[in-house]
């Protein structure tokens, strides 16, 4: 079987902190990681490779350093990398993203299945994946907690507001996945030796059969207008009373006064 | 569009290095250099002291002949037979829009014998509603609704869609957006007309809610959106309202459907519908065992609140992974969230950030959820929560 | 001269710190308060490759160096230093004798299961009357056809009842003494060999070390490791090792403790402001991250040594002086930083601190330790 992970660089968003005189976003110390549900995919990947055999390749749109993201990739099991950047690249939004990752796929040419992480904790906005798959012409299922694979068909468990739903398709697949789908496994050290002596190929847009005008900035239909950190909350109430039946008892009061209850 | 420096009056001040919001500036030989990590937001444009820092407009590429598209549409969607809040919710929004543009507000209702929800739709403020209304569409599927929704935009033109962020919204919205060949600002809290041009501006956080970003689609239509439940409050609805109900055929045949449900498996209804919900109480780490997951439980069925949990309790195996808060699990924003024995890590708050209102018990007193608490208990919460359980129970009955 | 880590060892570096922040230190404190040995957690550490780190793959290792090694004992440690001397008594004491003493039969059949973490290893040298002075050991091997007949008891074996593979020492001459001390490989499950009591400890309480007793326990003439009589020089070349392993332990221990002290005093706030900002405060830290940082060059360059088939037996000795000391030191003054709340079980600076003293004492005390160094440098 032949497997596609997409998986983007992102800032560990845990790590981010603003600065409370400038109020802007201290970026200083804040490590590049895998985004946590491409790490996800990737797992339930080489899973149904342990399982079914193939080959499981990743993908990244990004900037060079974006390798080293590849490469944690590499170490926790998949057979090759690509990187796919350029300056045209930059400032794309989700549908130049996914037009731009979509032509990567084409060049590969072959694959069975194409895995997503949910959404990237950076962004949030869950649309790439759709995206590549509408590019693509194929079918996709998101939010998937589940997967079997049997021949061509893929049963999968869909994640829903009430509970799940039992999906099927047949081959080719976009998948996207939800966290509670797997662990993903740590890389060993032989995987991690094995990664950093790896050449990660970086395609260009040169590389790739696009239209200009739909890269980067210029094919992105959004544009950020603006950017500024939410307002704080107020200071809280803090009740510390000496037994909990006189902190409940102050809590019922101030909500009663508040005219919340 | 892009951001340029122009080098000959950079200071390398570094000014604009710190507002950069996604670390797209470098400072190399005592100048500033924009890298591809840029999104043209123009937080630096603003900031350099000695303006060096130009938004340069590009040749313009003519998507579309804007001026085709109007009205503002609301997508509905349906579960078990009823409308979702969130549908309702943006209808009241969407009167805005449409009001402060001067159009029509529509909604947009996909499935299968959901005629009778046009009343809610009128009710809440809609002008019109288009219906697709088919045995094929009984049950939400991405191509079928993909495809349907997308003949309405080819046929009647819309200017803005608003949608659900919900997993279904989310799911197919993108694939429309992408088939129409327009943009689409994914999970939005905040949504408003652009004062300079008339374009809906769309807001939403994003670096797990530790900025907002503000976003428009100048030259593609239409502007299309999916918004966070709950962010917004549901109009009063008024059944005197009459409109206009558009039945459009379906197109759709069974063999376009590439995915099927083969079936549905409802783990719960209102107690793990935590997007929905008005209030949520949500158990962690300090609830010590699964067993006393039951006190959180009792308090949520007094209140009639739903279910959440910290991920520290759902990875110990305390509740099933579509009850957990938090950027790997689900975004809430109710009126009143509850935090019981959950320290606060900054992933959690990611999650829940938007609450109205935010109580919270932990034996902790520098927990950090105390910080985004309106109202704290510092005490154990297995003594705290019984207590407070009998306490609403009284207020109840009263 | 190049301080520089290679882009390799970065890497592990931050692989197995990745592993020991997310399945190590969650259970570290649970585990210390009973005493509890986390196999699973080796089962683990084997898969990914960590029990072999330092063999080639040939026999089931990852094929990295001692420096990697060092640093994995270190990051483990850093969080758990009982899980490290269980990682580094395995690396150091069991398996490298067999790697540069065995013959290809011994590699294959042992050191193989061991680097791929298949089988835990152990070391038995230390007897009830026979510590430092390793002379004073009792437990005899008589031949017998093709098998040895192995009689006496080791204590405070690390890993011991755990491990499927020890490595035992006995003599095999008693009138020569130390020369007439050989090492054995003596299997779990052989008929004779028994465990007794697990030490209860101050701290390391995760970590077994138990009562090892061989009555008449019959191994195979195949698993003499080395030659008859070469048993103590096996003996102090894995222990200048295991030195190493012991020092990068101590190094994670210090390396552990002025992480929290240096979080606690940040967020800390007394008389209106975070104690770090005291200056009392502060110079500890800096005395602390001094001695931490000394400890570590001390303890790469031995790696580094041992890694480059350099001399490596003053430079472990060194370092497992210096480092023990540091993590001593370190510990007890992020103890103090922590006022109150440091003495008590909230918190892992105890923990460190119980931890850290052992690190004085085992794989040769630091009298030892300078016994070694004043004999290399005053020859």
């Amino acid at each position: 079987m032949e497997i596609l992970v997409c998986i983007k660089q992102v800032p560990d968003t845990a790590e981010v902190k603003i600065d409370p005189v400038t109020n802007t976003l201290i970026r200083q110390g804040v490590p590049s990681i895998v985004n946590p549900f491409d790490k996800n995919a990737l797992e339930a990947a080489l899973q149904l490779k342990d399982k079914h055999g193939g080959k499981v390749t990743v993908i990244s749109m990004g900037p060079p350093q974006a390798k080293e993201a590849l490469k944690e990739c590499l170490a926790m099991g998949a057979d090759k990398a690509i990187l796919v950047s350029d300056r045209a690249f930059g400032g794309s939004d989700t549908l130049a993203t996914s037009y731009t990752l979509a032509a990567t796929i084409r060049k590969i040419g072959t694959y069975d299945l194409i895995f997503c992480g949910k959404q990237a904790i950076d962004g949030d906005t869950a649309q790439v994946g759709p995206e590549i798959a509408e590019h693509l012409g194929i079918a996709q299922i998101t939010y998937v907690a589940k997967i079997e694979v049997n021949g061509d068909t893929v049963s999968v468990e869909r994640e829903y507001e009430e509970g799940y739903g039992i999906i099927e398709g047949k081959l080719p697949l976009l998948i996207s996945v939800v966290k509670s789908i797997n662990e993903p496994r740590y890389p060993t050290i032989k995987g991690t030796m094995k990664a950093n002596r790896a050449e990660i190929p970086v395609w260009t847009m040169a590389d790739l059969d696009v239209d200009e005008q739909r890269l980067g900035l210029k094919g992105s239909p959004t544009q950020v207008r603006r950017i500024f950190t939410p307002p704080q909350r107020t200071e809280g109430v803090i009740i510390q009373k000496d037994t909990a039946w006189e902190s409940v008892a102050v809590l019922i009061q101030k909500l009663s006064d508040a005219k919340i209850i | 569009m892009a951001i340029k420096v122009n080098q000959e009056e950079c200071i390398a001040c570094g000014a604009c290095l710190s507002v950069c919001p996604f670390g797209a500036i470098v400072m190399q030989d005592e100048k500033a250099y924009i890298t591809e990590a840029c999104t043209a937001c123009g937080a630096c444009v603003d900031t350099c002291p000695v303006e060096a820092i130009l938004r340069e407009e590009e040749d313009k590429v003519v998507a579309m002949d804007k001026s085709q598209y109007k009205d503002v549409w609301v997508y509905l969607e349906v579960g078990e037979g009823k409308l979702r809040n969130v549908g309702l919710e943006l209808l009241g929004e969407g009167r805005k829009l449409a009001d402060g543009m001067g159009q029509s507000l529509a909604s947009v209702l996909i499935g299968h014998n959901v005629e009778g929800l046009a009343q809610d739709a009128f009710a809440a403020g809609s002008d019109k509603v288009y219906l697709v209304d088919a045995a094929e569409l009984a049950q939400y599927n991405t191509d079928s609704y993909t495809a349907t929704l997308f003949d309405l935009i080819s046929n009647y033109k819309p200017s803005v869609i608003l949608m659900g962020a919900t997993n279904d919204g989310r799911d197919f919205g993108a694939r429309v957006a992408c088939r129409v060949g327009t943009g689409l600002t994914a999970d939005c809290t905040g949504l408003g007309i652009d004062e300079a041009t008339g374009f809906v501006s769309w807001t939403r956080p994003a670096f797990g809610g530790n900025i907002m970003a503000t976003i428009i689609c100048p030259e593609h239509r239409p502007q299309m959106g999916t918004v966070r439940p709950s962010v917004f409050k549901k109009p009063v609805l008024d059944y005197s309202k009459k409109g206009e109900l558009i039945r459009v055929a379906s197109k759709i045949k069974q063999e376009d459907m590439r995915t099927k449900l083969i079936d549905m498996i409802h783990v719960c209804t209102v107690s793990c519908n935590l997007e929905e919900a008005e209030i949520i109480v949500s158990g962690g780490r300090g609830m010590c065992k699964p067993e006393n997951f039951s006190l959180v439980e009792d308090l949520a069925n007094v209140l009639g609140a739903s279910v959440g949990a910290s991920r520290a309790a759902v990875d110990a195996g305390w509740k099933p992974a579509l009850h957990q808060v938090g950027q790997t699990g689900k975004t809430v924003g109710p009126k009143i969230y509850f935090a019981c024995g959950i320290s606060g890590a900054i992933q959690h708050l990611a999650g829940m950030s938007s609450s109205d209102l935010v109580i919270a018990i932990n034996k902790d007193p520098d927990a950090p959820i105390f910080k985004m608490a309106d109202y704290g208990i510092v005490g154990d919460v297995l003594e705290v929560l019984p207590i407070l359980t009998e306490e609403f129970k009284k207020i109840k009955s009263a | 001269m190049n301080f520089e880590l290679t882009k390799e060892q970065e890497d592990i570096r931050s692989m197995i710190r990745d592993f020991a922040e997310k399945s190590v230190a969650p259970t570290a404190a649970e585990r210390d308060e009973k005493e509890y040995f986390p196999r699973e957690i080796f089962d683990q550490m084997g898969e990914l490759g960590i029990l072999g780190l330092p063999y080639p793959e040939e026999y089931g290792g990852a094929g990295s160096d001692f420096l990697s090694y060092a640093m994995a004992v270190e990051e483990i440690s850093r969080v758990c230093a009982s899980t490290g001397i269980g990682l580094s008594v395995h690396v150091s004491l069991c398996s490298w004798p067999i790697f540069h003493y065995g013959t290809e039969e011994q590699k294959q059949k042992f050191l193989r299961p061991l680097a791929e973490g298949t089988k835990l290893g152990a070391f038995g040298l230390t007897e009830p009357n026979a510590g430092t002075d390793a002379s004073a050991a009792t437990t005899t091997a008589v031949k017998d056809g093709d098998h040895y007949i192995l009689n006496g008891a080791k204590i405070f074996n690390t890993n011991g009842g755990e491990a499927e593979i020890e490595v035992i020492f006995a003599s095999t001459d008693k009138a020569a003494g130390l020369k007439g001390m050989s090492a054995f490989i003596v299997e779990k499950g052989t008929p004779g060999l028994s465990f007794g009591k697990k030490e209860v400890k101050m701290g390391i309480r995760s970590s077994v070390q138990r009562e090892v007793f061989m009555k008449d326990c019959r191994i195979p003439a195949a698993n003499l490791l080395g030659k008859e009589g070469q048993g103590f020089k096996i003996a102090m070349t894995a222990l200048d090792g295991g030195r190493i392993g012991v020092a990068a332990q101590s190094l994670g221990i210090a390396q552990g403790a002025l992480e929290q002290a240096i979080k606690y005093s940040k967020e800390r706030v007394q008389f209106g402001k975070p104690i770090s900002s005291n200056q009392a405060i502060a110079f500890k830290i800096a005395d602390m991250a001094a001695k931490v940082e000394g400890a570590r060059l001390l303890v790469y360059r031995a790696a580094y040594h041992k890694s480059h088939h350099l001399p490596y037996s003053k430079e472990a000795a060194m370092a497992k002086l210096v480092a023990s000391d540091a993590a001593m030191s370190v510990t007890t003054d992020a103890v103090q930083i922590f006022g109150g709340y440091g003495y008590t079980r909230e918190y892992p600076v105890e923990r460190m601190m119980r931890d850290a003293k052992i690190t004085q004492i085992y794989e040769g005390t630091n009298e030892v330790q300078r016994m070694v160094i004043s004999g290399a440098v005053l020859r």
